[in-house]
């Protein structure tokens, strides 16, 4: 037998002992790889009680025209500007923090690594490495603004304003 | 001797009862205090086993390690023992983590003291793992045949600072809420897969409930568990490694051969290396 496996024959010839050691390696691999997916599935949460994207954030005549309004719990603003209405994320593209508007320097700004964004949303200073993403935003039946936080629209084009 | 064979002194006592049966069921090494029984007392004995049996003096000494790794062991241990009573007080979800942090300072017995401990050891170890790097890269005491070890102190390294960063999230103030953002959006930098790993690592999009819940379970049984298993290999590894280390060109072993004038050729073959 051992002679015959090892004839030089281009088809190998595998005996029983090999066959079997293939056999429970590969089964052995297959189960791994079965687990692995069953762990990667159990610890990726299928229901998330997290609050909903979309934000109503009432009436537009709340925010005066040329003001800069930052909703701590949501982590959005609502821009009045000449052009109409826009949301921006609140969260710093850096690393997730919440920013501030202040007022007294024209600019939004992360207390966290410094970075610095225009009322627009577009960086001037610090580590940021992206804009502040504007928000899907539109008015409801009720005439109260909605924004979708899961929604990222282009900046500064006639069409990602609302106007009332 | 000046005592009557009637009465026994506290040593003979103890003598004693290393000779009785069951004592001798446990401890098989036996009385006696000789090198061999010495020697047993360490290999027969299934904590001290990973280490070696005989140790040279000079490495005893406080100039071989400033006894860094032996202080950082003991941090660990300070850590478990007052990390297990803090778990009574503590529960891991939103509404009660930070009222329990503040019952743990304020309301419960000692229980500002436990904490503090645990805070200020946690602290203290993240420094003495570094400490205990730098003595052991400036001695070149990882090099070979001690190259493996050092990469095991790499892992612990990253595991004391994972318990550090996990532990951080728990008391769910303001500190912690920031700290964990911005640490998990660090982890979302990782090519391709890092907004999945921060999806798994929160249990979710925000740091909220779940995540705290991860971080907790992380912090009290997975990365503690995994440390000891690291801890163990790490002190084994110095006795299979040939002890702690020493270099030919230090003057402690430049001193003891002096004294002995013999050496032990195996540790010379090292020391050459």
């Amino acid at each position: 037998m051992a002679d015959k496996t090892k004839s030089s024959t281009p088809n190998e010839v595998v005996n029983r002992r090999q066959f079997f050691a293939k056999l429970g390696l590969g089964s052995l691999s297959i189960a791994a790889a079965g687990t692995a997916a069953f762990a990667y599935q159990y610890l990726s949460p299928n229901v998330l009680f997290e609050p909903s994207p979309v934000v109503n954030v009432g009436k537009p005549d709340r925010y005066p025209l040329d003001s800069v309004t930052l909703d701590v719990t949501t982590g959005i603003y609502i821009i009045h500007s000449q052009e109409g209405y826009f949301s921006l994320s609140a969260v710093c593209t850096h690393l997730g923090c919440l920013t501030a508007w202040k007022p007294e320097e024209n600019r939004i700004a992360c207390p966290c690594h410094g970075s610095k964004f225009e009322r627009t949303g577009v960086k001037t200073e610090g580590p940021a490495p992206k804009p502040l993403p504007w928000k899907f935003i539109s008015i409801n039946e009720d005439g109260d603004l909605l924004v979708d936080r899961s929604i990222d629209i282009p900046p500064l084009v006639p069409k990602s304003y609302v106007r009332v | 001797m000046a005592k009557t064979g009637m009465t026994k002194t506290a040593g003979q006592y103890f003598d004693d009862l290393r000779g009785t049966r069951v004592w001798r069921s446990i401890f098989r090494s036996g009385a006696g205090s000789s090198t061999l029984h010495r020697a047993l007392t360490i290999q027969q004995n299934v904590f001290l086993h990973l280490f070696s049996t005989k140790v040279r003096t000079r490495m005893l000494s406080f100039s071989a390690t400033w006894y860094l790794g032996t202080l950082t062991l003991g941090t660990f241990f300070i850590l478990v023992a007052t990390g297990i009573p803090l778990m009574f007080y503590y529960h891991p979800s939103v509404p009660q983590a930070y009222a329990d942090t503040k019952d743990l300072q304020f309301v419960v017995s000692s229980g500002l003291f436990l904490r503090n401990l645990h805070r200020w050891s946690a602290h203290a170890m993240v420094f003495l793992v570094f400490a205990h790097m730098f003595k052991v890269f400036y001695r070149g005491a990882y090099r070979a045949p001690r190259e493996f070890n050092w990469v095991i102190g790499v892992i612990l390294l990253l595991i004391t600072l994972l318990l550090s960063y996990t532990g951080y999230l728990l008391p769910w103030d303001q500190l912690a809420y920031w700290a964990i953002t911005v640490g998990s959006n660090i982890a979302s930098a990782v090519p391709i897969m890092g907004n999945k790993i921060r999806f798994l690592l929160l249990g979710g999009n925000t740091v909220n409930a779940n995540a705290l819940l991860r971080f907790y379970v992380l912090h009290c049984m997975i990365l503690p568990l995994t440390a000891m298993f690291f801890i163990a290999i790490h002190f084994w590894r110095i006795r299979k490694d040939g002890g702690l280390y020493s270099h030919a060109s230090e003057p402690a072993t430049l001193r003891a051969k002096a004294a002995s004038g013999t050496a032990d050729p195996k540790a010379d073959a090292k020391e050459a290396q």
